[in-house]
């Protein structure tokens, strides 16, 4: 770092920072709060080999750093953070992820979260392939990460901000003499809702030297920016030594970069037509969410809203500032992250001032919009800003503030309960002021902060709620608070959300065109196949620090024509070449899938150590199967009528809707059983969901303390 | 604002252009090291690849490695550039080249050598307003 610090330092650990060699540095960073240790692990080949980087290096860590029964705030829970290999390569887009893993205080099981920012790829070029932190510091601190200077310092931190956009300027100011320092240094903060909720994220700051102000992408989901903030962390910091075409030392670097540069034209020639993701990101999939009915509005009650034209791409495709460069890592011309620029907050602590707003992006307008029924821009604006200088994850509160209302207006609620917030459907103004609370961990707020599966306890226990009502509509699953579509008419996608790790979210499986609108995978066998494939085939992305929308919201414009058009084959090749690339390892797209097999199976068996993980634990809320409400079954009347009729040869005319509604949950729940069988034999599991130990072998994880876990249920 | 200018009916095929202009930056005969390059259709029809100085890879730098000089023409400031290649995929003339001998993208800057050694007097540098 440039500037000298004045702050109070700890412990300081001197380094030499390792050369990186064909994506690793061959050692991983070791820090404890409680002790002030710092120290350096080897990585060993046995960890490259099985469990390949990002994720799966987080796992194993994380693995070997807790016990059975650790919980979040635990001193030994840890916060790991690694982007992989192929991490901090600048030539094929997408390729600057940092996969982040902790013991999660909403699901109280393993949480992975995937974040773009610079942080990783910079914490690899300043010599280390992973970040584990343990232990609770007594004092709030900052760790500094000084690759250049070689050197690494626990440092008090009384007088650095908690809020993220105040953190982002903090570092420049405090940090960095030049503008040339900015560019290679990243922050990871969270905010003061991060304190006071179990929501918190993690914000990964890039700089953007167009801009010339620090931005901001989040690791939302499953609360780690709680975990980051019981720790008494303030912000993690990490500068490099300047980022080169080669700074990651890859075996064939033109092999890489022939991918690259392909992909790059077919982004230029081809974007403007499919997805323009570079000029409205994800936005644009509100609209074609609503027109298949899969937009969750009213809290997944319906998947469609004539007001959608309010807030879909169009709407901020005009809003954000357009033709800037604008990845989260260098080289990713799909440049998704796009912000909006000089947006005045009319709410709140920082109300006047003119800000930077990163995104909104779709699961934000989705789930604080639509689900909501907000259908005004300003509103979205303001939520995303304070839920990222917050450190509040926008889809746990999205669906935690759909839920809350669907309550306000089904009478589990009022303005007594709420402490005078009047919560129905489409009331912005009073979801801004809920999320203020929530930050400031006051009155409902709180409440409301600590997850819908919390909620419903106490909605239950202090408001006499019924208690299947609200297992029913509230939109969690292992603790977890549903990503934003409505999956009532795709039963892969169903499973796509529950038969997961850590719960549901998209990122494993997005089954719902491929299942529902084009009829691919009308067996059991084939949806159990595609719940095997994708979710493994995804995996891989968080074990090599690749993002997901360079693989399939841009494609070769033959794809259609391919033998497999939604694995999007030619694109595959590219992650063979681009991983052989860079490693010197040649693999085959088959090994893509058997490297993902051994981590999400250790993540299985992690979960079933920390007491979760089993069959039951795969359970979902039944309004992600069907309708809970007989206004949300007479609103698709005609659908489920004949569905009965085709289905389960019943005469809907001569039912009641309560009996209708009785036919159609007692058969949706049962299909939901059908499909866990058939996944978990496909995955190589028993009935209980529990890896066998011939599957472990044949993966080569059967490690005698895994094997363990999963002894004590067979 | 100088830029090349190429006409094929006077142009041989002689690729003697690739040549000098190798020699001049990579100090290395290697047409692949060139920033112009002569195709031939099959057909004995020739044309050429160089950059028009247009500037639309600017914009798409995440570096600001790349920029237009006082004088007009489209330069990469190789201290900022992180070799993400991403102007080579988003060049319209596909005029943005790459070898994988080198991490860093490198372009036509119109300094007329090619020009100067052309037998046919194929290719001038020209005045573009």
């Amino acid at each position: 770092m440039s500037k000298q610090t004045t702050r109070r330092v700890l412990a300081e650990y001197a380094y030499k920072p390792s050369d990186v060699e064909r994506g690793y540095t061959g050692q991983t960073l070791y820090v404890n709060l409680s002790d002030n240790t710092i120290e350096a692990k080897p990585v060993t080949d046995e960890m490259k080999k099985k469990f390949v980087g990002g994720r799966g290096f987080d796992l194993w860590l994380l693995w070997h750093g807790v016990k059975d029964n650790t919980k979040w705030n635990d001193p030994e829970n840890e916060i790991v953070i690694s982007s992989g290999p192929c991490g901090g390569i600048t030539q094929y887009p997408g390729a600057g992820k940092s996969l982040v893993a902790s013991i999660s205080p909403l699901t109280e099981v393993v949480i992975d979260s995937n974040v773009g920012g610079h942080f990783g790829p910079l914490l690899k070029f300043a010599g280390w392939d992973a970040l584990e932190i343990q232990g609770k510091a007594e004092k709030d601190i900052i760790v500094v990460i000084d690759g250049p200077g070689g050197r690494i310092t626990i440092e008090e931190a009384d007088n650095v901000p908690v809020d993220t956009h105040l953190v982002g300027h903090w570092l420049i100011n405090e940090m960095a003499e030049t503008e040339e320092d900015r560019y290679y240094m990243s922050t990871v903060s969270a905010g003061t809702g991060s304190e006071h909720t179990r929501m918190g994220c993690l914000n990964f700051s890039l700089y953007d030297r167009k801009r010339k102000a620090p931005r901001f992408k989040q690791a939302g989901r499953g609360g780690i920016g709680t975990v980051f903030r019981d720790k008494r962390i303030k912000a993690l910091v990490v500068n490099s030594a300047p980022v080169r075409g080669d700074s990651n030392h890859p075996a064939d670097p033109a092999r890489i970069a022939r991918a690259g540069t392909k992909l790059h034209k077919e982004i230029h020639d081809h974007d403007d037509e499919q997805c323009r993701m570079r000029r409205r990101g994800t936005s644009y999939l509100a609209q074609i969410m609503d027109d298949y009915d899969l937009l969750p509005v009213h809290n997944y009650k319906f998947g469609t809203h004539p007001d959608t034209p309010k807030i879909n791409g169009d709407v901020w495709e005009a809003r954000y500032t357009q033709g800037l460069p604008d990845g989260c890592w260098y080289g990713c011309t799909l440049a998704c992250a796009h912000a909006v620029d000089g947006y005045t907050l009319r709410t709140g602590p920082y109300k006047g001032e003119q800000v930077i707003v990163d995104g909104p992006e779709y699961e934000t307008i989705a789930g604080c919009g639509s689900n909501c029924c907000i259908f005004e821009p300003w509103a979205l604006l303001e939520i995303n800003f304070y839920c990222d200088t917050y450190g509040i994850d926008t889809i746990s509160f999205g669906t935690g503030t759909a839920f809350v209302m669907e309550c306000y207006e089904a009478g589990i609620l009022d303005q007594e309960k709420t402490g005078g917030l009047e919560l129905n459907f489409g009331n912005a103004s009073a979801a801004v002021e809920l999320l203020h609370l929530m930050a400031r961990g006051e009155g409902f707020g709180k409440i409301v902060g600590q997850g819908i599966r919390r909620m419903k306890t106490y909605f239950a226990e202090h408001f006499g709620a019924d208690p299947a009502f609200l297992q029913d509509i509230g939109m969690e699953a292992k603790g977890l608070e549903y990503s934003e579509y409505v999956t009532k008419e795709s039963l892969a996608q169903q499973g796509g959300y529950g038969l997961t790790n850590k719960g549901p979210q998209h990122d494993e499986a997005w089954l719902i065109f491929m299942d529902q609108v084009s009829n691919l995978l009308p067996t059991f066998e084939d949806k159990a196949e595609a719940l095997h494939y994708f979710p493994m085939f995804r995996t891989w992305f968080g074990l090599c620090g690749f993002c997901k929308l360079p693989w399939n919201d841009t494609q070769p414009p033959d794809n259609a024509e391919t033998d497999e058009p939604a694995k999007i084959p030619e694109h595959v090749q590219n992650y063979v070449d681009v991983f052989s690339g860079v490693t010197g390892q040649e693999i085959t797209k088959e090994d893509i899938i058997a490297m993902s097999e051994r981590v999400y199976n250790l993540q299985r068996v992690f979960n079933i150590r920390l007491g979760h993980g089993l069959r039951d634990h795969d359970n979902v809320p039944y309004r992600s199967q069907g309708p809970v409400t007989i206004e949300e079954y007479e609103s698709r009347a005609e659908r489920y009528d004949k569905q009965l009729q085709e289905i389960l040869n019943l005469a809907p005319a001569g039912m009641t809707t309560e009996a209708k509604m009785a036919a159609l949950r007692e058969y949706r729940e049962e299909q939901y059983e059908k499909l866990k069988d058939a996944v978990y034999e496909r995955r190589g599991w028993t009935e209980n969901a529990v890896p066998k130990v011939e599957t472990l072998k044949k993966l080569g994880i059967d490690y005698p303390d895994v094997v363990a876990v999963v002894e004590k249920h067979l | 604002m100088k830029v090349l200018s190429y006409d094929p009916e006077l142009c041989t095929g002689c690729y003697i252009c690739e040549e000098v202009c190798s020699e001049t930056w990579f100090k290395v005969a290697d047409a692949e090291k060139s920033s112009i390059r002569i195709r031939g259709d099959g057909q004995g029809i020739l044309s050429a690849v160089f950059c028009d100085q247009c500037g639309e890879c600017i914009a798409v730098c995440p570096t600001e490695a790349l920029y237009r000089d006082k004088k007009g023409i489209v330069r990469l400031r190789k201290k900022l550039c992180v070799g993400c290649l991403s102007c080579v995929g988003f060049c319209p003339q596909g005029a943005m080249f790459y070898h994988p001998d080198q991490t860093q993208p490198f372009k036509c800057i119109s300094c007329g050598k090619c020009a100067d050694e052309c037998p046919a007097e194929a290719l001038t540098i020209i005045d573009k307003n």
